[in-house]
Protein backbone atom coordinates (compact mmCIF):
# COMPACT_ATOMS: atom_id res chain seq x y z
CA UNK A 1 0.00 0.00 0.00
CA UNK A 2 0.90 3.62 -0.49
CA UNK A 3 1.76 5.58 2.88
CA UNK A 4 -0.08 8.62 3.44
CA UNK A 5 2.67 10.65 3.31
CA UNK A 6 3.32 10.32 -0.14
CA UNK A 7 -0.19 12.07 -1.11
CA UNK A 8 0.75 14.65 1.97
CA UNK A 9 4.51 15.38 -0.03
CA UNK A 10 3.03 15.02 -3.53
CA UNK A 11 0.28 17.89 -2.13
CA UNK A 12 2.96 19.75 -0.83
CA UNK A 13 4.97 19.87 -4.25
CA UNK A 14 1.74 21.40 -6.11
CA UNK A 15 0.85 23.59 -3.35
CA UNK A 16 4.38 25.13 -3.47
CA UNK A 17 4.68 25.24 -7.44
CA UNK A 18 1.05 26.94 -6.94
CA UNK A 19 2.35 29.65 -4.44
CA UNK A 20 5.31 30.27 -6.63
CA UNK A 21 3.44 30.96 -9.98
CA UNK A 22 0.99 33.37 -8.28
CA UNK A 23 4.36 35.48 -6.90
CA UNK A 24 6.25 35.60 -9.81
CA UNK A 25 4.19 35.51 -13.01
CA UNK A 26 3.15 38.63 -14.80
CA UNK A 27 0.59 37.03 -16.87
CA UNK A 28 -2.92 36.98 -15.02
CA UNK A 29 -4.14 33.88 -17.01
CA UNK A 30 -1.42 32.06 -15.66
CA UNK A 31 -1.81 33.85 -11.99
CA UNK A 32 -5.27 32.32 -12.04
CA UNK A 33 -3.85 28.69 -12.99
CA UNK A 34 -1.85 28.65 -10.62
CA UNK A 35 -4.72 29.53 -7.78
CA UNK A 36 -6.07 26.01 -9.46
CA UNK A 37 -3.24 24.41 -8.81
CA UNK A 38 -3.22 25.23 -5.18
CA UNK A 39 -6.80 24.56 -5.02
CA UNK A 40 -6.25 21.06 -6.54
CA UNK A 41 -3.23 20.31 -4.20
CA UNK A 42 -5.86 20.96 -1.29
CA UNK A 43 -8.06 18.37 -3.16
CA UNK A 44 -5.69 15.40 -3.16
CA UNK A 45 -4.72 16.34 0.57
CA UNK A 46 -8.83 16.07 1.69
CA UNK A 47 -9.60 12.59 -0.48
CA UNK A 48 -6.38 11.10 1.05
CA UNK A 49 -6.87 12.01 4.65
CA UNK A 50 -10.99 10.81 4.03
CA UNK A 51 -9.11 6.93 2.61
CA UNK A 52 -6.91 6.79 5.12
CA UNK A 53 -9.23 8.08 8.07
CA UNK A 54 -12.57 6.17 6.55
CA UNK A 55 -14.81 9.01 6.57
CA UNK A 56 -16.39 10.55 3.62
CA UNK A 57 -16.72 14.06 4.42
CA UNK A 58 -13.62 14.97 2.90
CA UNK A 59 -14.86 13.65 -0.64
CA UNK A 60 -17.91 15.86 0.08
CA UNK A 61 -15.47 18.82 0.57
CA UNK A 62 -13.81 18.21 -2.53
CA UNK A 63 -17.26 18.13 -4.59
CA UNK A 64 -17.73 21.81 -3.09
CA UNK A 65 -14.15 23.28 -3.37
CA UNK A 66 -15.05 22.07 -7.07
CA UNK A 67 -18.44 24.40 -7.29
CA UNK A 68 -15.96 27.35 -5.62
CA UNK A 69 -13.50 26.37 -8.04
CA UNK A 70 -16.01 27.09 -10.93
CA UNK A 71 -17.54 30.34 -9.74
CA UNK A 72 -14.16 31.88 -8.94
CA UNK A 73 -13.22 31.26 -12.55
CA UNK A 74 -16.45 32.62 -14.29
CA UNK A 75 -16.00 35.94 -12.58
CA UNK A 76 -12.10 35.82 -12.49
CA UNK A 77 -12.10 35.48 -16.24
CA UNK A 78 -15.21 38.31 -16.49
CA UNK A 79 -12.92 40.41 -14.43
CA UNK A 80 -9.97 39.67 -16.94
CA UNK A 81 -12.39 40.18 -20.16
CA UNK A 82 -13.06 43.53 -18.46
CA UNK A 83 -9.42 44.79 -17.66
CA UNK A 84 -8.39 43.94 -21.28
CA UNK A 85 -10.76 45.62 -23.02
CA UNK A 86 -10.30 48.59 -20.87
CA UNK A 87 -6.28 48.48 -20.52
CA UNK A 88 -5.13 46.86 -23.44
CA UNK A 89 -2.43 44.89 -21.15
CA UNK A 90 -3.36 41.73 -19.14
CA UNK A 91 0.01 42.07 -17.02
CA UNK A 92 -0.65 42.56 -13.66
CA UNK A 93 2.32 44.84 -13.07
CA UNK A 94 0.57 47.20 -15.93
CA UNK A 95 -2.56 47.51 -13.65
CA UNK A 96 -1.73 50.90 -11.91
CA UNK A 97 -5.43 52.67 -12.00
CA UNK A 98 -5.47 52.66 -8.05
CA UNK A 99 -2.01 53.91 -8.08
CA UNK A 100 -1.87 57.50 -6.44
CA UNK B 1 3.72 -2.66 -4.98
CA UNK B 2 1.94 -1.95 -8.36
CA UNK B 3 0.44 1.03 -6.72
CA UNK B 4 3.39 2.57 -5.42
CA UNK B 5 4.76 2.31 -8.98
CA UNK B 6 1.40 3.89 -10.65
CA UNK B 7 1.34 6.38 -7.95
CA UNK B 8 5.12 7.57 -8.13
CA UNK B 9 4.51 7.80 -12.30
CA UNK B 10 1.08 9.92 -11.11
CA UNK B 11 3.26 12.12 -8.82
CA UNK B 12 6.20 12.33 -11.06
CA UNK B 13 3.85 13.52 -14.10
CA UNK B 14 1.49 15.72 -11.72
CA UNK B 15 5.11 17.73 -10.04
CA UNK B 16 6.64 18.24 -13.97
CA UNK B 17 3.44 19.39 -15.65
CA UNK B 18 2.85 22.09 -13.23
CA UNK B 19 5.92 23.39 -13.65
CA UNK B 20 5.50 23.26 -16.85
CA UNK B 21 2.50 24.99 -16.23
CA UNK B 22 3.70 27.74 -14.81
CA UNK B 23 6.68 28.50 -16.57
CA UNK B 24 5.31 28.28 -20.23
CA UNK B 25 5.46 31.46 -22.06
CA UNK B 26 2.31 30.90 -24.52
CA UNK B 27 -1.02 30.57 -22.12
CA UNK B 28 -2.46 28.20 -24.61
CA UNK B 29 0.12 26.02 -23.76
CA UNK B 30 0.01 26.43 -19.99
CA UNK B 31 -3.51 25.40 -20.27
CA UNK B 32 -3.13 22.38 -22.33
CA UNK B 33 -0.18 20.84 -20.01
CA UNK B 34 -3.04 21.57 -17.26
CA UNK B 35 -5.42 19.66 -18.72
CA UNK B 36 -2.65 16.90 -18.17
CA UNK B 37 -2.62 17.47 -14.86
CA UNK B 38 -6.25 17.34 -14.50
CA UNK B 39 -6.16 13.95 -15.76
CA UNK B 40 -3.26 12.47 -13.61
CA UNK B 41 -5.06 14.16 -10.38
CA UNK B 42 -8.25 11.93 -11.38
CA UNK B 43 -5.81 8.84 -11.95
CA UNK B 44 -4.28 9.72 -8.18
CA UNK B 45 -8.45 10.35 -7.05
CA UNK B 46 -8.96 6.26 -8.43
CA UNK B 47 -5.91 5.15 -6.39
CA UNK B 48 -7.60 6.63 -3.39
CA UNK B 49 -10.91 4.63 -4.26
CA UNK B 50 -12.49 8.36 -5.20
CA UNK B 51 -13.83 7.06 -8.29
CA UNK B 52 -16.62 9.92 -8.43
CA UNK B 53 -14.28 12.22 -7.25
CA UNK B 54 -12.24 11.37 -10.20
CA UNK B 55 -15.05 11.46 -12.85
CA UNK B 56 -16.05 14.97 -11.43
CA UNK B 57 -12.50 15.87 -12.07
CA UNK B 58 -12.53 15.62 -15.47
CA UNK B 59 -16.06 16.62 -16.36
CA UNK B 60 -16.28 19.65 -14.51
CA UNK B 61 -12.49 20.89 -14.02
CA UNK B 62 -11.37 19.73 -17.48
CA UNK B 63 -14.43 20.05 -19.15
CA UNK B 64 -15.26 23.22 -17.93
CA UNK B 65 -13.46 25.31 -15.88
CA UNK B 66 -10.30 24.57 -18.14
CA UNK B 67 -12.12 25.20 -21.60
CA UNK B 68 -13.45 28.47 -20.44
CA UNK B 69 -9.71 29.43 -19.98
CA UNK B 70 -8.92 28.12 -23.07
CA UNK B 71 -11.89 30.20 -24.93
CA UNK B 72 -10.76 33.39 -22.80
CA UNK B 73 -6.77 32.97 -23.40
CA UNK B 74 -7.93 32.44 -27.53
CA UNK B 75 -10.53 35.43 -26.98
CA UNK B 76 -8.08 38.08 -25.79
CA UNK B 77 -5.13 38.57 -28.26
CA UNK B 78 -2.32 37.31 -25.85
CA UNK B 79 0.95 36.47 -27.78
CA UNK B 80 2.47 40.17 -26.97
CA UNK B 81 4.34 37.95 -24.06
CA UNK B 82 7.06 36.37 -26.54
CA UNK B 83 8.68 39.71 -26.65
CA UNK B 84 8.34 41.29 -22.74
CA UNK B 85 9.05 39.23 -19.51
CA UNK B 86 7.61 36.07 -18.02
CA UNK B 87 8.57 36.89 -14.26
CA UNK B 88 8.95 39.45 -12.25
CA UNK B 89 12.57 40.88 -11.39
CA UNK B 90 12.00 39.45 -7.98
CA UNK B 91 11.22 35.42 -9.02
CA UNK B 92 14.95 33.70 -7.89
CA UNK B 93 14.06 35.00 -4.36
CA UNK B 94 10.46 33.54 -4.32
CA UNK B 95 11.47 30.39 -6.13
CA UNK B 96 14.06 29.96 -3.03
CA UNK B 97 11.75 31.13 -1.04
CA UNK B 98 9.12 28.17 -2.22
CA UNK B 99 12.03 25.85 -1.74
CA UNK B 100 11.87 26.37 1.46
CA UNK B 101 8.22 26.28 2.58
CA UNK B 102 8.35 22.23 1.16
CA UNK B 103 11.21 21.46 2.82
CA UNK B 104 9.78 22.90 5.93
CA UNK B 105 6.09 20.87 4.88
CA UNK B 106 9.07 18.02 4.26
CA UNK B 107 10.22 18.09 7.81
CA UNK B 108 7.42 17.89 9.39
CA UNK B 109 6.01 14.99 7.59
CA UNK B 110 8.76 13.33 7.91
CA UNK B 111 8.99 13.71 11.81
CA UNK B 112 5.04 12.76 12.22
CA UNK B 113 3.53 9.54 12.36
CA UNK B 114 1.10 8.60 9.54
CA UNK B 115 -0.72 5.23 8.52
CA UNK B 116 0.62 2.99 5.84
CA UNK B 117 -2.62 1.80 5.29
CA UNK B 118 -5.79 2.69 3.72
CA UNK B 119 -9.07 1.87 4.62
CA UNK B 120 -11.80 0.53 2.10
CA UNK B 121 -14.54 3.35 2.75
CA UNK B 122 -16.58 2.13 -0.05
CA UNK B 123 -16.90 -1.38 -0.12
CA UNK B 124 -20.21 -1.62 -2.23
CA UNK B 125 -21.17 1.53 -4.12
CA UNK B 126 -19.19 5.11 -3.45
CA UNK B 127 -21.95 7.58 -4.56
CA UNK B 128 -24.33 6.03 -2.88
CA UNK B 129 -23.02 6.79 0.36
CA UNK B 130 -21.61 10.31 -1.10
CA UNK B 131 -24.83 11.21 -2.34
CA UNK B 132 -26.72 10.24 1.15
CA UNK B 133 -24.45 12.27 2.75
CA UNK B 134 -24.53 15.02 0.45
CA UNK B 135 -28.30 15.57 0.88
CA UNK B 136 -28.72 14.95 4.83
CA UNK B 137 -25.54 15.40 6.45
CA UNK B 138 -24.96 18.46 3.96
CA UNK B 139 -27.91 19.80 2.72
CA UNK B 140 -27.25 23.16 3.88
CA UNK B 141 -23.98 23.78 2.43
CA UNK B 142 -25.41 21.90 -1.02
CA UNK B 143 -27.63 25.11 -1.02
CA UNK B 144 -25.09 27.29 -0.40
CA UNK B 145 -22.91 26.19 -2.91
CA UNK B 146 -26.06 26.38 -5.35
CA UNK B 147 -26.21 29.94 -4.54
CA UNK B 148 -22.76 30.90 -5.03
CA UNK B 149 -23.12 29.04 -8.30
CA UNK B 150 -26.16 31.78 -8.87
CA UNK B 151 -23.33 34.52 -8.17
CA UNK B 152 -21.26 33.51 -10.39
CA UNK B 153 -22.98 33.54 -12.84
CA UNK B 154 -24.77 36.38 -12.55
CA UNK B 155 -21.95 38.27 -11.40
CA UNK B 156 -20.11 36.98 -14.76
CA UNK B 157 -22.48 38.23 -16.95
CA UNK B 158 -22.99 41.83 -15.60
CA UNK B 159 -19.27 42.45 -15.43
CA UNK B 160 -18.64 41.32 -19.30
CA UNK B 161 -21.69 42.43 -20.35
CA UNK B 162 -20.77 46.40 -22.63
CA UNK B 163 -22.05 49.63 -20.87
CA UNK B 164 -23.93 51.35 -23.55
CA UNK B 165 -27.12 48.90 -23.29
Amino acid sequence: MIPLSWYVLLSAALFTIGVVGVLTRRNVFIILMSIELMLNAANINLVAFSHYLQNLTGQIFVIFVITVAAAEAAVALALIILLARNRGTVYVDEFNIMKG
Amino acid sequence: MINQIVFLYFAAVIVLSAVLTITRRNPVHSVLFMLLLFFHIAGVFVLLNAEFLAAVQLIVYAGAILILYLFVVMLLNVDRESKSDRANRFWPWIVAFGLVIFAEIGLLVARGSFPLEGGQIMNKTGIKELGIDLYTKYLVPFEIASVILLVGLVGAVMLAKKKND
